[in-house]
């Protein structure tokens, strides 16, 4: 069992006439994504490996009865591709584009807001489930199938931690990278109602980072409707106040919200353990099982 | 991006939003006659991307040409937090009654923009919002459809902003919102929007930061930028174009994505070590752009060890360890220790590529990072 994404999950890659488009559209082939379609305008008729290329979402949709899309366009158009995905519409869509202007995005979330698609991203590494699909740019050899849900906001460290998993043999149902912008479509709730919800997923990963309150908000929905253990992780700590650490999320403001300790505590409090290194939380993750 | 206080006024100037009489200035001659064009008294103020510079000395009154003088020689060439003051804005000092704050930003909770009114203007808003959350009305508008006329006025209402000036700042505020959303700003803010003895209302300061994601589309903004830097490795940093912050200590680190890069700052203080800075060499890193980072990070004299923690997903190892090696070959010594963790796509490939002799290589972050502590221990002796 699975969230989201399956082996029937039927995809459409957004710009796969783009270097990087192409280049992963045969990276998740590979890896057993039904890639039914890509989607480029102006690019209609043409092949791109293997795949037919429709001019429009629409199109590709209706032609090869899609029902979702991975986003590989360049920012100044990225948040135009996802509105379209939403219209055609399909039942998911998978923004990888990192640099979508902020405002875009919130029209997006209006959008969003009206109609039944799911948005994961945008500048996010995708959501995979082991031997099935994977939507996105994630390396499949170091995932296993296995029992373990996982939601993090940053793409490398899904990679690590995963990695503290499957070197000890803990497989996962899904991870699912919702990305460190500041306004996203899957939220760490929403992810994690869709684990607890899953009766294959026996405990969930969390990793979190500073800024923003999310992490916080995820902690009381934790104590208030989960039966499923989760286990944390939480980078930044040594993060000093009012510098940004990369990602556009990832700033500690100074008045003291949005940093690890008040994100630890607040799981803690939660009764989410929360590892010191990614090996801990595999640690924890280990105790659950 | 962020603008300069000079030019974010006359961005609300020209949108019609009321500034004082200024000019800019570079000398004390030309901060003289800029004062004596003006009128006394003026304020004499650093244009420096730095909060509080009041309290810092940044900004000066003189009521006379001895005054003017003092202040420019006070302010221009000053180090203001760790920035150079090179200009200095030079503008008639209202006399005012009231300060208001307006401001519009993102509140990336809720996802939508947020435009905030306040009567407790002219302070540390910060502080109000933390302290007296109430005493700043909130409005939160549907970036769809834009500002409604009525959301103005009802922020400002709820503000309690005096009745008399209640139309004249809901206006200030509708055109905020339209420069907000025109210009992709993440945040614009007056504060404090001063209320003159006439009931005249003029903006005493402004803040104008545009998203960098949006400037592909905001070309005469983005020609306004002005780089500004605390010191040469982030002005480097700034031409490679890495997310780089420099930090205290003397453990280098290097890694790709930022939640990644931050976790190997976690351990390195986890296991005794002090980072001595984050550097994020991004997705799909080539060789030149790994020879780079490593450039950055020798070019810091507090370092004494480097460690390269590098998961792959788009970027490849092979890659990576073609970049270690070209940056390294160059040296006769190596200046510091280097320890390399590869792993994810093709990292194995690029472990094999990699010149151990030049590198120490481990296979896990944590004995990766454990070994980096023990190589600056020892140099640092």
């Amino acid at each position: 069992m699975s969230v989201l994404v399956d082996s029937d999950t039927r995809v459409v890659v957004q710009g796969i006439t783009g270097g990087e488009g192409k280049f992963h559209a045969e990276q998740m082939m590979e890896y057993g994504t039904n890639i039914v379609a890509g989607a480029v305008p102006g690019k209609g008729g043409q092949e791109v490996a293997g795949v037919p290329v429709y001019d429009t979402v629409h199109e590709a949709a209706r032609e090869e009865d899609a029902d979702a899309s991975v986003v590989f366009v360049p920012p100044a158009f990225a948040g135009d591709a996802v509105f379209e995905a939403l219209d055609a519409p399909l039942d998911l869509v998978v923004a990888i584009t990192e640099g979508i202007p902020t405002q875009d995005m919130a029209k997006v979330n209006k959008r969003l807001s009206e109609v039944d698609t799911r948005l994961i991203g945008p500048n996010c590494p995708g959501i995979i489930t082991p031997g099935e699909s994977k939507l996105g740019i994630l390396p499949g050899n170091i995932f296993e199938s296995g029992e373990v849900g996982l939601v993090s906001r940053s793409g490398t460290l899904t990679y690590q931690v995963v990695d503290n998993l499957t070197s000890r043999g803990i497989g996962q149902t899904t991870a699912i990278g919702i990305g460190g912008d500041p306004i996203i479509g899957t939220d760490f709730i929403d992810a994690l109602e869709l684990f607890e919800n899953d009766p294959d997923t026996k405990a969930v990963v969390m990793c979190g980072e500073i800024g923003g309150e999310d992490e916080e908000e995820a902690a009381q929905y934790i104590a208030e409707n989960m039966d499923t253990p989760v286990a944390g992780f939480i980078a930044g700590r040594t993060a000093p106040p009012g510098k940004r650490m990369g990602h556009a999320g990832a700033i500690v403001s100074g008045s003291g919200t949005g940093t690890a300790e008040s994100k630890i505590n607040a799981l803690n409090d939660a009764g989410v353990p929360v590892g010191d290194t990614p090996n801990e939380v595999a640690d924890h993750i280990e105790d659950f099982l | 991006m962020r603008l300069h206080e000079y030019q974010a006024k006359s961005v609300f100037a020209d949108a019609g939003i009321p500034t004082p009489d200024a000019s800019l200035a570079s000398s004390v001659d030309e901060v003289v006659e800029a004062a004596e064009d003006i009128g006394y008294p003026v304020a004499v103020k650093a244009q420096v991307h730095v909060g509080g510079r009041g309290k810092a000395g940044g900004i000066k009154l003189a009521e006379s040409k001895e005054e003017a003088e003092q202040a420019a020689e006070d302010i221009i060439g000053m180090d203001l937090k760790g920035y150079h003051v090179e200009r200095v804005l030079v503008e008639e000092a209202v006399n005012f009654k009231n300060e208001l704050y307006v401001g519009v930003t993102m509140d990336r909770g809720e996802g939508k923009p947020v435009a905030m009114v306040s009567t407790k203007g002219g302070v540390d808003i910060e502080s109000v919002a933390e302290e007296t959350p109430d005493a700043i009305a909130r409005e939160h508008i549907d970036p769809a459809f834009g500002m409604h006329p009525y959301q103005a006025r009802k922020a400002v209402y709820d503000a309690g902003v005096p009745r008399e000036l209640a139309s004249d700042v809901a206006s200030v505020l509708q055109t905020m919102y339209q420069l907000w959303d025109d210009r992709d700003a993440s945040e614009v803010e007056i504060n404090p929007l001063m209320v003159t003895e006439d009931d005249e209302i003029i903006a005493a300061d402004a803040v104008m930061n545009i998203d960098d994601d949006a400037l592909f589309r905001q070309q005469e903004l983005a020609e306004m930028e002005e780089e500004t830097f605390e010191d040469d490795l982030e002005r480097k940093a700034g031409e490679y174009g890495f997310d780089y912050v420099r930090l205290s200590g003397n453990v280098g680190i290097i890694g790709n994505g930022a939640g990644l890069v931050m976790t190997t700052l976690d351990l390195v203080d986890y296991y005794g070590g002090e980072p001595a800075n984050f550097l994020d060499i991004g997705g799909g890193a080539k060789a030149e752009r790994v020879a780079n980072a490593l450039d950055m990070v020798f070019s810091d004299e507090n370092v004494d060890a480097v460690v390269f923690n590098i998961f792959g997903g788009i970027t490849r190892g092979d890659e990576v360890a073609k970049g270690i090696n070209s940056a390294l070959e160059q040296f006769d010594e190596i200046p510091k220790p280097v320890v390399v963790r590869l792993a994810g796509t093709r990292a194995e490939e690029g472990r094999e590529i990699l010149n151990d002799e030049l590198v120490t290589v481990e296979e896990t972050l944590e004995d990766a990072v454990q070994r980096t502590v023990e190589h600056s221990e020892e140099e640092a002796q």
